[in-house]
């Protein structure tokens, strides 16, 4: 077993599923000579040659587009974005063409493909390398929406995307992808998409949260334990489909809850969350549910600091709901 | 500039010599082109009659898809735009199942999902259609890439109209062509309106076919009303890309002659008289003429073809307005390989609202 961090982990989920598995293309800008911008790709042009692993032009569009096509041929391509920020060229190719073609074809298709973007805030990164858009897909049937916090679930929720039969949209917290290291074992192992993992228990407030922010909220737990408040942590993996059972059972033992996430508020994926509590939990809360997230500006690069939700933030929102 | 014609307005061979087709392939290069405009004509009085809810006809563009379509292998893809029913006949898409995907019954393929004139066969390596414009050129570019990748000779041809070349999609996806020397033909249906708006709005040059020389490849323009043509150019793509030389770009000239769909009334922006030279040109009756001369039809053939044709699509439309709707569970399936515990939800929500109203009933 090996110590590696999120991109580490992801090269290695790449390797070891293109080697037992020769329909895996990987392609994107810079993905294949440079290994791509954040270096997740590389060495695989090494090992798998250039008809596996493949620079294209700079068009999203085209990217996701003719990944379509080599999905429908038969291969199984894992196209990457270079940033979240840049998705938008491709989203009607995502949103209109790739969620909907097995449906409409009356499930004569299908689009096996994996979409990896690196996405979120905390690099000085400014509007165009910071964004978090997962809610623009989650609300799009046909995808699904995976989103990992460290090395260990970045290898297994990865190779899980790539067998996946459905198309995933990958979302890798850039933030975090040097942050830390953790036990990485070498096999394919897989860790299911749709299941979300309780990371701290606790009993006075549930925090649901994902990505970058999962180790914010652990941060957040250590330091509310100095205060004898016991938060449980519930890192949420995957958006879509959503691990509802595990989310509703801790919320009705608990009864206080507080969404986290770094994307804007209004209509962010935390506002799913607090609609599927209501309509599951309700009558178990004991306080509204609360939403720590980024407001709804575009992202700022001077005070981005003020923007990302962090321990002060969230502890801020744990006093308040205590409170109840 | 250049335009590929084999027959005159007429029928006559101008052009010699004429490309080598098998007798049988004439044949039923015409019988599908007829199927085409008489089945075209019987589902526009269908939706003026509301027992369908929209249709997209191609009267007089039949040449532009049979042509193109019958120099392929059938190991070959084709990706759709939405004014080709004769390509999905050639591959042997049926009657039944056309009509059906147009009324979106139980025996649609397509389950019902979309709106008529956007089906699709696996079996048959026919795309999925769908309405956003062009967005299956990049797909299709995708696919021959990879089968070049995989070290298959099988080629794809894709279909769009002129309006699509003013597209991101088009642009995108002939760019990537160019630079990975795809085996892909683009089939641009230049019928001259993208609804209402002319093909002058759609581009600064002489012709589409002009583009090619910017991605580094050839573009070549036909007569689109002229089978033999369209057949030529095709073919000559074809060998081109199975031969790894890369793709091409083919403009079939031609022009829409009805409306855009059944939503739409040509004479709020054009008049009878611009289309009437049109009609001279018909791609049907000059290939008829063309076989008559090489006796391979007669009128009397002609007639019987007619009314063997117009019979198969009463009979089927008979037998398809029998069929019933997908059933409403349906709804949830295939959005994904299994259903979605939140879609069982929402499915088992539908169902008990279902049995409500009939309890209230």
């Amino acid at each position: 077993m090996a110590q590696m961090n999120i991109i580490q982990a992801l090269n290695n989920a790449l390797k070891t599923e293109m080697r037992l598995n020769d329909k895996i293309v990987v392609l994107g800008e810079d993905v294949g000579r440079l290994g791509g911008v954040f270096r997740v790709t590389v060495g695989l042009i090494d090992e798998f040659g250039t008809d596996r692993v493949i620079d294209t032009p700079l068009a999203e569009a085209g990217i996701i587009g003719s990944a379509l096509g080599m999905a429908l041929y038969g291969l199984r391509p894992v196209a990457e974005i270079q940033f979240a920020d840049f998705i938008f060229p491709a989203f009607d190719q995502i949103v209109n063409e790739v969620a909907k073609y097995r449906y409409r074809s009356g499930g004569q298709y299908s689009c096996p493909m994996v979409i990896r973007t690196p996405y979120g805030g905390g690099i000085k990164g400014g509007h165009y390398h910071s964004q978090s858009p997962e809610a623009y897909f989650a609300h799009t049937a046909g995808l699904k929406i995976v989103i990992p916090s460290n090395p260990y679930d970045a290898k297994g929720l990865l190779i899980a995307a790539i067998r996946d039969n459905d198309p995933v949209i990958f979302f890798e917290p850039k933030r975090i992808y040097r942050a830390s290291s953790g036990e990485v074992p070498d096999n394919d192992y897989v860790i299911p998409i749709g299941k979300a993992n309780i990371v701290r228990k606790g009993k006075d407030v549930v925090l649901l949260a994902y990505g970058a922010m999962v180790p914010v909220a652990m941060s957040t737990a250590e330091k509310a334990a100095q205060e004898g408040i016991e938060i449980e942590l519930i890192d949420i993996r995957t958006l879509v489909p959503l691990d509802v059972e595990t989310i509703i059972e801790s919320v009705k033992r608990i009864g206080k809850v507080i969404v986290v996430h770094e994307a804007p508020k209004t209509c962010g994926f935390g506002a799913e969350l607090v609609a599927v509590i209501n309509e599951h939990a309700f009558l178990y809360l004991e306080a509204p549910v609360m939403r720590v997230t980024g407001f709804d500006t575009p992202f700022p690069y001077s005070l981005e600091k003020y923007y990302l939700p962090d321990e002060n933030r969230i502890l801020y929102s744990v006093r308040e709901v205590m409170s109840y | 500039m250049d335009m590929l014609r084999y027959m005159d307005d007429n029928g006559n061979i101008i052009r010699s010599p004429e490309p080598p087709i098998d007798n049988e392939i004439l044949k039923k290069q015409y019988k599908i082109m007829l199927l085409c405009r008489l089945l075209d004509e019987r589902m526009f009085k269908m939706q003026r009659q509301g027992r369908i809810g929209f249709y997209i006809a191609s009267m007089g563009e039949e040449a532009t898809y049979v042509g193109s379509v019958s120099a392929l292998e059938e190991r070959d893809w084709v990706f759709l735009c939405y004014r080709e029913p004769g390509a999905a006949f050639w591959r042997g898409f049926s009657l039944n199942l056309y009509i059906a995907q147009m009324m979106g019954n139980a025996h649609d393929l397509c389950k019902g999902r979309q709106m008529p004139n956007h089906y699709a066969s696996k079996k048959l390596k026919l795309s999925s259609i769908s309405s956003p414009v062009g967005t299956q050129i990049p797909q299709a570019a995708g696919c021959a890439w990879a089968a070049k990748l995989s070290k298959s000779d099988e080629i794809a041809l894709v279909y769009f109209g002129e309006g699509a070349t003013s597209g991101g999609d088009f642009h995108t996806a002939m760019n990537f062509a160019g630079v990975f020397k795809l085996p892909v033909i683009f089939l641009c249906r230049n019928n001259q309106f993208a609804i209402s708006v002319p093909v002058e709005r759609q581009t600064a040059v002489m012709s589409i076919s002009e583009k090619a020389c910017a991605y580094g490849f050839e573009g070549r323009l036909v007569d689109g009303n002229d089978v033999l043509a369209v057949y030529d150019a095709t073919k000559r793509a074809v060998e081109k890309a199975r031969a790894g030389q890369g793709p091409t770009l083919i403009e079939a000239l031609t022009y829409r002659r009805g409306a855009h769909s059944t939503s739409d009334d040509p004479r709020m922006y054009r008049k009878d008289e611009d289309v009437s030279p049109w009609i001279k040109r018909d791609p049907i009756a000059r290939m008829k003429n063309y076989l008559i001369n090489k006796n391979l039809l007669t009128n009397t053939e002609n007639e019987e073809l007619e009314k063997e044709l117009n019979a198969a699509i009463v009979n089927t439309i008979t037998e398809e307005e029998k069929t019933p709707m997908p059933i409403v569970d349906s709804l949830f399936d295939d959005v994904y390989a299994e259903i979605l515990p939140h879609l069982s939800l929402q499915k088992e929500y539908i169902k008990k609202y279902i049995v409500s109203l009939q309890k209230n009933a």
